[in-house]
C-alpha cells in the first residue's frame, strides 16, 4: 500500500475511534427529535459536522424558523474560517477540485491530524488527505445509521467514559504543537478567555472567543522568531 | 416540520458549513503574501482553538476527568497520540469505576 495512504489511516485511526460514540449518539438523539433515519444519515452525510449537528437537531425538536436553524448550525461552524485559511497555506500541491474535496472534509480533527502532519515535516499530500478524511467521513456516516437504528440499546455511556473521550484526546493534539513559538502563551490566553467565555457567554461562543485571544497573543507577539528577511518582505507587500 | 422542510433545511446547513470550510482559504489566498503578523496569528490557529474545547471541560470536570487530562498530559511528553489516549481514557475509566 502506498506510504501516504497507509500514513492517512493511521492518522485517522485514534479520530475515529474517539468520534464513534457522538456519530452513534447523533444517530440516536436525531430520531429521537423526530427525523427519519434517512434525514439523520443525510445531515451526516451533507453537513459533516458533529457539533453543530447536535445543535441542528435540538433545534430541530422546538418551532423555531428553517433560515434561524441553518444560521444556528453556520454560527457554530463559524471557526471552519480558521482552519480553511491556515490549512489552506499547506495545499500549494491540490487541485481546485481537490481543494474543493478537502474542503467538505474538513473537521475539526481533520484540520488537527493536518496540521500535526505538516508539524512532523511531510509534505501535506492530496491522497494523505483524502484517505484520512474519507476515512472519518465514511465511519461517520455508519455510525449515525447505526445510532439511528439502535440507539436506544446503548450501554452506560458515562461509565464507559463516552463523554469525555473527545476531550482526551484534543487534549493530546494541543501538546503535540507544543514545539511551535508562543505555544505557551497562546495556550494560556485560551484556556483563560475560552473558560471565562464559556461560563459568561455560553457554548458554542467560548471557541471563537477564546481562539481570538491565543491568536491574538500570537499577532501582537514580538517578531523575534521570525527570520530578518521574511519579515522585511512580509512588510513591503502588506 | 414536513419531511420537505427539514431536508431543505439539512441541505442549508451543509451549503453553511461549506461556506465556512472553503470561505478562510478563498478570502486569504486573494492577498499576495502574507504579513508575519497574519502569520504568527494562523501558525497559532491550532493549538488556540483546540485549547478552548480542553479547557473549560477541564475547569468544570470533577476528579477522574483531571486526573485523566493530568495523565494523558504526561503520557504526551514520552509517547505518541494512542498511548496518550489509551492511558488517559483508562485512567478516566478506572476512577469513575471508583465512584470519583
Amino acid at each position: 500500500m502506498n506510504q501516504e495512504i497507509r500514513d492517512g489511516l493511521r492518522a485517522a485511526v485514534p479520530v475515529i475511534i474517539s468520534a464513534a460514540p457522538f456519530g452513534v449518539l447523533f444517530g440516536a438523539l436525531a430520531v429521537d427529535n423526530g427525523l427519519s433515519v434517512f434525514e439523520a444519515v443525510t445531515m451526516s452525510a451533507t453537513v459533516f459536522a458533529g457539533a453543530s449537528q447536535m445543535v441542528g437537531i435540538e433545534l430541530f425538536g422546538q418551532s423555531i424558523a428553517p433560515w434561524l436553524i441553518v444560521f444556528s448550525v453556520f454560527a457554530v461552524n463559524f471557526r471552519h474560517v480558521l482552519y480553511s485559511a491556515a490549512i489552506g497555506r499547506r495545499m500549494v500541491s491540490f487541485t481546485p477540485l481537490q481543494k474543493g474535496l478537502s474542503f467538505f472534509l474538513l473537521t475539526d480533527p481533520q484540520f488537527a491530524i493536518a496540521e500535526a502532519r505538516y508539524e512532523a515535516g511531510h509534505r501535506l499530500t492530496f491522497r494523505w488527505y483524502a484517505t484520512s478524511g474519507l476515512a472519518l467521513y465514511v465511519f461517520w456516516i455508519a455510525e449515525t445509521w447505526l445510532g439511528a437504528l439502535f440507539g436506544r440499546l446503548l450501554p452506560d455511556s458515562h461509565a464507559l467514559g463516552l463523554d469525555f473521550l473527545l476531550t482526551i484526546y484534543f487534549l493530546g493534539l494541543v501538546m503535540s504543537f507544543r514545539k511551535r513559538a508562543l505555544w505557551l502563551p497562546v495556550v494560556l490566553a485560551s484556556s483563560v478567555a475560552s473558560i471565562i467565555a464559556f461560563n459568561v457567554v455560553g457554548s458554542p461562543w467560548h471557541v471563537s472567543l477564546g481562539a481570538l485571544a491565543g491568536i491574538l497573543v500570537a499577532a501582537a507577539a514580538p517578531l523575534e522568531g521570525v527570520r530578518e528577511d521574511e519579515a522585511n518582505e512580509g512588510r513591503a507587500d502588506a | 416540520m414536513s419531511d420537505g422542510t427539514t431536508l431543505l433545511v439539512i441541505l442549508g446547513a451543509a451549503l453553511a458549513t461549506f461556506a465556512t470550510r472553503a470561505g478562510g482559504h478563498l478570502v486569504l489566498s486573494r492577498f499576495r503574501s502574507i504579513h508575519p503578523r497574519v502569520e504568527a496569528g494562523l501558525n497559532a490557529v491550532p493549538a488556540a482553538v483546540l485549547t478552548t474545547i480542553v479547557a473549560p471541560a477541564a475547569f468544570n470536570g470533577g476528579v477522574a476527568e483531571l486526573g485523566a487530562l493530568a495523565v494523558a498530559a504526561l503520557a504526551s511528553l514520552r509517547f505518541g497520540m494512542t498511548t496518550l489516549f489509551a492511558a488517559g481514557a483508562v485512567t478516566l475509566i478506572g476512577l469513575r469505576a471508583l465512584g470519583l
